[in-house]
């Protein structure tokens, strides 16, 4: 018997005790519905990226240029379709870069799927703009433009919108680690550095 | 080969050492301390908490009642998005999957996410048995690698080492195995998780497989997530050309919004963060992103034998937070090794027999009597999964499984139940006890306020006695007085 | 009909005052108490032990002995939890369903602050205690009851008591039953913990709802002279600015 067929079988042995006509739909799962939107959402989201010592900027879509110019400093991986009036000075496209090439670029620019205020969470699906995944995780600083309209109010209200079928990179803050005496440090493996651009 | 949880011996015996080792008191003491708060305060955060771990728990019986329907369907789905899905048995079957796809690739190395389950079925020495190094690349994992130690939590294997202890490992250690640790390592925290960062990232790099575990999966569509915090995740699971993520059959969710619930449960339960740092999901292969090779290795290992305990099935919810550990008062004072097994604290005393069957041997036996039952662990699991009632429910299958073999505590609990079980007999042996409890009266010290004990005794009283005085009968029972005064009607004031 | 007292297998021998004491207070707030005579022991030793099958003839001793009181009242969070939650289990493994069926229709049981606050509604039940007292709630009468803070509102309420505040009250004594003798350096590396909790926080007496966590937290603080008695709240409730009178409740005016 394959070990495919031995563990359903016995799965199914296990189950005995479950009467063969409940499905799974009559175990009933209540949960809390998605927060309605608010225009508080964007200060959430704000006040909730900071405090994981994320660096959040708000502007005007006047400002952004000289923004992007302010945190983009050095060599800046771009992904190639990232619209090219958003790219700075010292863009470096990524045309398939191989990863010790990520390794040596200063920064890199992406926009975003969403942004969740409850958890001060961005979400990268990895669309056009959003870069492949290896780019948002190999440079050391990462700055995400985030638009203020496309801050959801919770998790629930994230999953809703999200294509399960993409690839997704939800980033909550710099990475960090607690495992020395669970004190936090910001900045282990993948970008030390986040900077969030909030449009609007 | 590394060190393994064998020949451990039974709680009460690890606890002893475990419980001599200060340094170990003092590191526990003020990591589960620090984390217990901060999961206090972010669970406060949120109105509907308990509504939200109902629907948690609710979802995973849903998935665990119909298991079978929903790992068929996880198959189909992986196998549309391109990943090649695989079904083991038991740990050998789960890592000769492993090694062989490693080996077609001609590698002698693979990096690792940190996961409990290719702990749990000892993947490491597989590979190495194959001549394939498995690099941990968890900060905490990789501590306890380079330090030969064993992992004592399910979320901070090294909660056991400070970071005096963390520095000394790293500056011995790192050297054989890649870039040393910069010579003036100081142990500061960041200055020490620099230095794993410069350490690991040629290993990042270079590496072609990768080998993961998965926190969950859903059925619906064939996701796969894992949550961490360093960022070593994402190198793993998106820098190698392939990618082996070995599952237990209990981590599905029938559908990719029933991630919402777990995604707002685990984080705050875990780390005591909103939300942690990095999250990955990814749904097979896609193409020029990411591993293009991608394995899944569906687990049993001994699930399918907690499946079977109706009592104990509610174990498999467990979404590995470690909730249960942090603010469990006796793995705070034992530490994780004593309980002799990759699943420490409450939910490793329910497991672990579960997973290795009741009876295996001693040390088994004792995990479920290693807990005072005070229901802490029930309290936080963001699943409520009853710790106390499935403990409870062990120690009666102990009891069974060695029923019929002559023991001082069987012929004890008969004889308690012989007496107890008529008042009329129960009275009589409060008569023997309360005229001896008159004649100690006589000569033994008072406690303050009256209570009246007794210092140290011999033999196996000791086990109390050793530190605590005894206290002394009642010179007269309650039954006796109610009987002599007619519920005190008839008594002299 | 009358409630009727659950005394314990514990209280009966070695702290016959606590029973004393509960029947003085219910009856100083004129509730009728019996004792079933023929009440052992709720079987939680034995249960909690593994040993279900010897826990079955003090289950139905149990059932057999309170059938027709209107209410069990039991000073203790423990035995209280073990009779709420455990005397199913164990009537199911009985595989007797008479057994099962007399489990469920037992009459409802009440540890005693429950009964206090929730079934007569009083908070000061007109106590006087003039001494500096820290209370510990236990883990079965705070998670497995859910008491909350109803002994914290009935010892607030008592004259002449201050009330101390316990660091880290939450946290199991150690006690746990057989853990304490199956893990004997555990269970007192908890208790010591505790005491030294109970030493910071500058009460002469520790006041609890079950005098099982009160023996081993009674005992650690006895053999360090630690300076600090127990007692069970029972006691504390049932002192009055008077010697205790345990008259007939009929002769009694309530309160
Ligand atoms: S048993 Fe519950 S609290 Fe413990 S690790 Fe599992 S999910 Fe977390």
């Amino acid at each position: 018997m394959s070990a495919r067929d031995e563990i359903l079988g016995r799965i199914r042995a296990a189950l005995r005790d479950v009467p063969a006509t409940e499905t799974p739909a009559d175990i009933a799962v209540d949960r809390p519905a998605p927060a309605a939107a608010s225009p508080a959402d964007v200060d959430t989201f704000v006040e909730r990226v900071a405090d994981y010592r994320a660096r959040v900027v708000r502007c005007t879509p006047d400002e952004l240029a000289a923004h992007i110019a302010a945190e983009c400093t050095g060599r800046v991986l771009v992904p190639a379709d990232l619209p090219t009036e958003l790219w700075p000075a010292g863009a470096v496209p990524d045309h398939a870069l191989p990863v010790t090439e990520l390794d040596d670029v200063d920064a890199v620019l992406t926009t975003a799927a969403l942004g969740i205020a409850e958890t001060g969470t961005i979400v990268l699906d990895h669309d056009p703009g959003q870069g492949r995944r290896a780019a948002t995780l190999v440079p050391d600083r990462h700055v995400c433009i985030v638009r203020a309209d496309q801050v959801v109010p919770d998790v629930p209200s994230a999953i809703a919108k999200l294509d399960p079928t993409r690839p997704q990179t939800w980033i909550s803050g710099p990475s960090a680690t607690s495992d020395i005496e669970l004190d936090r440090v910001e900045g282990v493996h993948g970008p030390r550095n986040l900077v969030v651009l909030l449009l609007g | 080969m590394s060190r393994t949880f064998l020949g451990t011996p039974a709680f009460p015996e690890a606890a002893r050492s475990a419980l001599a080792n200060t340094q170990l008191r003092r590191n526990l003491a003020h990591a589960t301390s620090t984390i217990r708060a901060k999961r206090a305060a972010v669970v406060g955060e949120v109105a509907e908490w308990e509504r939200l771990r109902r629907a948690g728990a609710a979802l995973k019986d849903r998935t665990l009642r119909h298991l079978d329907t929903y790992l068929q369907q996880l198959e189909e789905s992986l196998t549309r998005a391109g990943a090649t899905v695989h079904w083991a048995r038991d740990a050998a079957e789960a890592n000769r999957i492993v090694v062989d796809v490693a080996r077609r690739h001609g590698t002698d190395e693979v990096v690792k996410v940190k996961s409990m389950v290719t702990a749990e079925i000892g993947l490491n020495d597989a590979l190495a048995a194959a001549g394939i190094t498995a690099w941990e690349t968890d900060l905490a994992e990789l501590i306890v690698q380079l330090g030969d130690d064993l992992p004592s939590h399910i979320l901070v294997p090294a909660i056991h080492r400070n970071r005096s202890e963390v520095r000394e490992i790293f500056l011995r250690e790192m050297g054989r195995y890649g870039r040393p640790a910069p010579a003036d390592l100081s142990d500061v925290p960041a200055e020490l998780a620099a230095a794993a960062r410069a350490h690991l990232r040629e290993k990042f790099l270079r590496s072609r497989v990768a080998v993961s575990g998965a926190n969950f999966a859903v059925a619906e569509t064939g996701t796969l997530a894992v949550v961490e915090s360093e960022g070593n995740g994402r190198m793993c699971l998106t820098l190698p050309e392939v990618l082996i993520s070995v599952v237990g059959i209990e981590k599905l969710v029938p559908t990719w919004a029933d991630l919402e619930v777990f995604l707002q449960l685990l984080p705050r339960s875990s780390t005591g963060e909103r939300m942690n740092p990095y999250t990955s999901l990814w749904t097979g292969v896609t193409p020029g992103d990411g591993p293009q090779e991608v394995h899944v290795v569906l687990l049993d290992n001994g699930r399918t034998q907690v499946l079977a305990d109706e009592v104990g099935r509610q174990a498999l919810r467990c979404i590995r937070c470690s909730a249960c550990l942090n603010v469990c008062p006796v793995y705070e004072r034992t530490g994780g090794h004593s309980y002799g097994s990759v699943y420490p604290g409450p939910i490793g005393a329910i497991l672990t027999p579960m997973l290795r069957g009741v009876g295996a041997d001693a040390q088994v036996d004792s995990l479920p009597y290693a807990s005072s039952l005070c229901g802490a662990c029930f309290e936080v699991c963001p699943v409520r999964i009853d710790i106390p009632e499935v403990l409870v429910h062990l120690r009666a299958e102990v009891v069974d499984s060695h029923r019929g073999h002559p023991s001082a505590q069987n012929a004890a609990m008969a004889a308690a139940a012989w007496t107890l079980g008529d008042a009329r007999r129960t009275s009589v042996a409060e008569r023997v006890a309360c005229a001896v409890g008159k004649l100690l009266r006589r000569t033994r010290r008072r406690a303050p306020g009256g209570r009246a004990t007794l210092g140290a005794l011999p033999g196996p009283a000791a086990r109390w006695a050793d530190a605590r005085d005894v206290p002394i009968p009642a010179p007269e029972s309650f039954r006796a007085w109610w009987a002599r005064t007619d519920g005190g009607r008839t008594e002299q004031q | 009909m009358a409630v009727g007292l659950l005394v314990t297998c514990l209280n009966d021998v070695l702290y016959p005052e606590t029973g004393k004491a509960v029947v003085t207070l219910l009856r100083r707030l004129g509730v009728e108490v019996t004792f079933p005579a023929g009440q052992t022991c709720c079987g939680q030793p034995m249960v909690n032990t593994g040993y279900l099958d010897e826990a079955v003839p003090l289950v139905r001793r149990h059932v057999e002995a309170f059938a027709g009181c209107e209410a069990i009242v039991v000073p203790s969070g423990s035995c209280a939890g073990s009779v709420r939650h455990q005397h199913r289990i164990v009537a199911r493994r009985s595989g007797d369903p008479g057994l099962v069926r007399a489990v469920e229709e037992s009459p409802p049981v009440y540890e005693l602050s429950e009964y206090l606050v929730d079934v007569l509604g009083v908070v000061d039940v007109g106590a006087y205690f003039p001494h500096r007292v820290t209370y510990h709630p236990t883990c079965h009468s705070l998670r497995m009851l859910g008491v909350g803070d109803r002994p914290l509102a009935l010892l607030r309420a008592v004259r002449g008591l201050t009330l101390c505040e316990l660091p880290a009250a939450q946290e199991c004594c150690g006690f746990g039953g057989t853990f304490a003798v199956k893990n004997p350096d555990t269970s007192v590396a908890m208790g010591a913990d505790k005491a030294r909790h109970v030493r910071e926080s500058g009460a002469e007496v520790l006041v609890a709802g079950d005098n099982s966590c009160l023996t081993h937290i009674g005992g650690l603080l006895s053999r360090q002279r630690a300076g600090v008695r127990v007692m069970h709240i029972a006691e504390v409730l049932a002192a009055t600015e008077t010697p205790a009178a345990l008259a007939d409740p009929a002769a009694e005016v309530a309160r």
